[in-house]
């Protein structure tokens, strides 16, 4: 695949080191000369100096043949500005954008971009799931589907624990994927699975149901 | 009718003063409150401290009452992305937006902003009157 990066930074840098070891054709359009310079050293000849929101930049980079753009500069608007153009100059079939406040993510699915990324809400979600005490953590998302995977443990004295699943009000469209007992035993629950306390729960849900599964379970 | 400016430079502020002696209500937003030391001594609307791409300081600013949205910071992705915030979830009824550069100002006008290139007006009249 033909892939172009905007933005060399960090982010930018170790993405494209990871794409070219997938064997992919990489090429980063950086503003700053001193950041392609480092690249262009340590990665080879794939830094093009230029604003990635220009469509005359974009021009000379080739991006009407490019597979995908991702833009992972610091600022959400320069990184809007380079999908849109990508997407609707270029007819780019995927554009990729690395946001900041997590507020622009419907925004920015609503403009062209097809995946806005959040980096703020990644890092939240890993800290989250460090935390012991908190009540549902976010695994994984299905993005294309609007699903969600999400964890959540029976708090010790909850009410729900010693009912079965069937006794609990489930929010609509939720489905319980797997229960992980305190002693490390799983097994995927039936209807008639009883909740104990402590156990961790692996819902599949919608992410407008996050807090009725939630209350649902842990009987709040 | 209610205006909400984006950006308090020389454009946002004189626009800022014209419209406020014409009677309209004028709101203006800039991140610098430094800034607002541009807008002429008696005017009558508000100055806000916000970050126009925050639609938290976009509502402060009024822009669910406003009957129009001007964008015209320094920065082009700025402008474009506040105004399409203006239009797109908050449904202004009219919203403008500043681009310098002529090809993102032809792009975005074909997505359906209206688009004001002062590059391309300028240019275009500096060679009318040398040309004149």
């Amino acid at each position: 695949m033909y892939i172009i990066v905007v933005g060399g930074g960090r982010i930018g840098y170790y993405l494209t080191k990871a794409l070219l070891d997938e064997g992919h054709e990489v090429l980063i359009i950086e503003k700053s000369a001193t950041i392609c310079e480092t690249v262009n050293d340590e990665l080879g000849s794939i830094c093009f100096r230029g604003d990635g929101c220009e469509t005359a930049t974009l021009d000379e980079a080739g991006t009407s043949r490019a597979d995908m753009l991702i833009a992972v500069t610091g600022h959400d608007e320069d990184n809007l500005v380079a999908c849109q153009v990508a997407k609707h100059k270029f007819n780019v079939p995927r554009t990729v954008a690395r946001i900041r406040n997590p507020k622009h993510e419907t925004l920015f699915k609503k403009l062209g971009v097809d995946v806005p990324i959040s980096s703020t809400n990644v890092i939240l979600e890993h800290i989250e799931q460090e935390v012991p005490t908190h009540p549902l953590t976010h695994l994984l998302e299905i993005r294309d589907k609007g699903l969600e995977i999400v964890e959540v443990k029976i708090p010790p004295g909850s009410t729900t624990a010693g009912k079965s699943v069937r006794e609990l009000s489930l929010p609509e469209g939720s489905k319980l994927a797997l229960v992980i007992r305190k002693e490390g035993k799983h097994h995927v629950p039936t209807v008639n699975t009883v909740l104990r306390a402590e156990d961790r729960i692996i819902a599949l849900i919608t992410p407008e149901s996050e807090e009725a599964l939630r209350n649902a379970l842990r009987g709040e | 009718m209610k205006v909400v400016i984006m950006g308090c430079g020389r454009v946002g502020a004189r626009l800022a003063g014209l419209l406020d002696t014409d009677g309209h209500t004028v709101t203006v937003l800039d991140v610098d409150s430094y800034s607002f030391r541009r807008l002429p001594p008696n005017f009558n609307g508000t100055a806000l401290v916000g970050n126009g791409l925050d639609e938290e300081a976009l509502k402060r600013a009024g822009i669910e009452e406003t009957d129009a949205f001007v964008a015209v910071t320094q920065g082009d992705n700025r402008n474009v992305t506040a105004a399409q915030i203006a239009k797109h979830i908050f449904n202004v009824p009219r919203v403008i937006c500043r681009i310098y550069d002529p090809l993102r100002q032809e792009l975005y006008n074909t997505l359906g902003l209206e688009t004001i290139s002062p590059t391309k007006i300028f240019a275009q009249l500096l060679k009318e009157t040398l040309e004149s």
